[in-house]
């Protein structure tokens, strides 16, 4: 193979990188904690026993689930400021992961929230615990513990699938290695450190997620 | 990719009469401004694939800014104008071996080309500036600063742009063109550094938005080439230039295929 490799033109790039692998992460832990946030309401309506907020999230739901990110994305940063609503680039990126994350999350915890056995349901109404506290301690937690490595690997989609934020100038990891690949011509050298970085990010974040739900939730006790 | 060969045959069938002619008796050597007066035809070089300057249309016939200004050369010097497609790597070879009497190829000047042919007064302006609409009181770099720009990664303009303004200023880098054009149009930036061709294309399409020249970042306007030591028609040429834009008719150009008036230093 004739290809010579410099890596030392993409070093000298580096606060580039390391700034641009900072907005992955921060986009990524925000949109995590908020579009987790947007699931668990999305799916406590999505199980309602009222039909109106049930087709109104599934309405949410399809749409999101069946249209490109990218789409998603030019749709609220070029898109909605004809309606007179303005937001930067990293608002843009920031709402459109997190409305993406909720949709799929949505059907997730729907999932674990429809696995729970109907005894456990009526053993916690027995117990004379309110509907809310039936909803938390019975169903909601043991159907996030259900689902939890379901929900891991969407996060980790979602935090690879930001790198397409870079087309609306957003100056995450990948805007960073086009950048650079702009200026040094040395595209291979670049997204050969850029994937590296990825798969390193998606790694830790599988990690960082298994830590957070062995503290939330303890151990997956059945199946 | 077959329209494309047609053309290049094309190019080529005018290109082989033309040399034909070029070599026929007292053709070859005479003065180039004589023997186009002898023969009646003026043959240019124009660009067949790079709008607004020079492209196909729908009829096949070439259109464009160049093709415009080589038809005025032509009625000012009082013969036919022969149209001779050329792409932007071999327009010059066309002119050195007498395949194009004159190259109007929106070609800009540099120290190489200069060795190798001769340039008119520029006809034509080629420019990169900062845009932005009307209300936006920008007139230098350093009115930028706190302001957002958009450009086009990697193109001239941002590698222009990012040498000349402060870290104040934000670089909102796109894509593509398309990217830069539609952040400006749907106003997620202010301002976009980019060239006056691409403004143009912006202004054709009468958006509420409308780009307006601030400040210039690299200039490189359009020039008429032709063989060295033609002075004759080089004076000629130069003195059609001239009259064109001394009557407004060079500025009718102008507006119709950049929609903008001529720069006044041009």
């Amino acid at each position: 193979m004739a290809y010579r490799f410099d890596f030392a033109a993409v070093w000298d790039y580096a606060p580039v990188l390391a700034h641009g692998l900072a907005l992955t992460v921060v986009l990524t832990v925000a949109s995590t904690a908020l579009g987790i946030a947007v699931g668990v309401a999305g799916a406590a309506a999505r199980t309602a026993s009222h039909p109106l907020p049930r087709r109104l999230v599934a309405v949410y739901v399809e749409a999101i689930r069946n249209t490109p990110f990218l789409v998603q994305l030019f749709f609220v940063f070029f898109g909605l400021p004809s309606l007179g609503i303005r937001i930067g680039e990293w608002q843009a990126a920031l709402l459109a992961m997190v409305i993406n994350l909720g949709a799929y999350s949505t059907e997730i915890i729907r999932a674990g929230i429809e696995a729970t056995p109907r005894g456990q349901i009526e053993a916690g109404e027995s117990l004379a615990m309110s509907r809310a506290q039936v909803f938390r301690h019975v169903i909601l937690v043991p159907a996030l513990r259900r689902i939890w490595p379901a929900l891991s690997s969407q996060v980790v989609i979602v935090m690879l699938g930001s790198s397409v934020c870079s087309q609306i100038a957003v100056e995450e990891l990948s805007f960073a290695a086009n950048f650079i690949q702009s200026r040094n011509f040395r595209p291979f050298e670049v997204y050969f450190v850029a994937t590296a970085l990825y798969l390193g990010l998606a790694v830790a974040t599988r990690w960082v997620l298994a830590r957070v739900g062995g503290a939330a939730f303890g151990r997956r006790r059945h199946g | 990719m077959s329209l494309r060969s047609v053309m290049k045959a094309f190019g080529l069938m005018i290109g082989l009469a033309a040399g034909a002619a070029a070599l026929a008796p007292g053709g070859a050597h005479a003065d180039a401004l004589e023997s186009i007066a002898k023969q009646g035809v003026l043959k240019v070089a124009v660009p067949q694939d790079f709008p607004p300057f020079g492209s196909v249309g729908i009829d096949m016939k070439p259109l464009g800014y160049d093709i415009d200004a080589a038809a005025l050369i032509a009625k000012d010097l009082g013969v036919r104008l022969e149209l001779v497609p050329v792409s932007s790597s071999n327009r010059i070879p066309y002119l050195t071996t007498g395949k194009a009497d004159l190259v109007i190829s929106s070609l800009g000047k540099n120290a190489e080309r200069e060795k190798a042919i001769d340039f008119s007064v520029a006809y034509a302006p080629f420019f990169n500036g900062i845009f932005g609409p009307a209300d936006v009181a920008v007139h230098g770099p350093a009115d930028l600063e706190g302001r957002k720009v958009g450009v086009t990664r990697g193109s001239v303009e941002d590698i222009e742009l990012s040498r000349i303004v402060s870290d104040k200023v934000t670089i909102n880098r796109y894509e593509d063109n398309n990217g830069t054009i539609s952040a400006f149009l749907s106003g997620q930036v202010e301002l976009i550094a980019t060239g006056n061709v691409v403004a143009a294309a912006i202004l054709a399409k009468n958006p509420p938005r409308k780009p307006e020249m601030k400040f210039l970042i690299k200039n490189s306007p359009c020039f008429v080439g032709l063989n060295k030591g033609e002075t004759a028609l080089l004076e000629r040429v130069n003195a059609a230039i001239q009259k064109a834009k001394a009557d407004g008719s060079l500025n009718q150009i102008a507006l119709k295929w950049l929609k903008a008036p001529l720069p006044a230093d041009l």
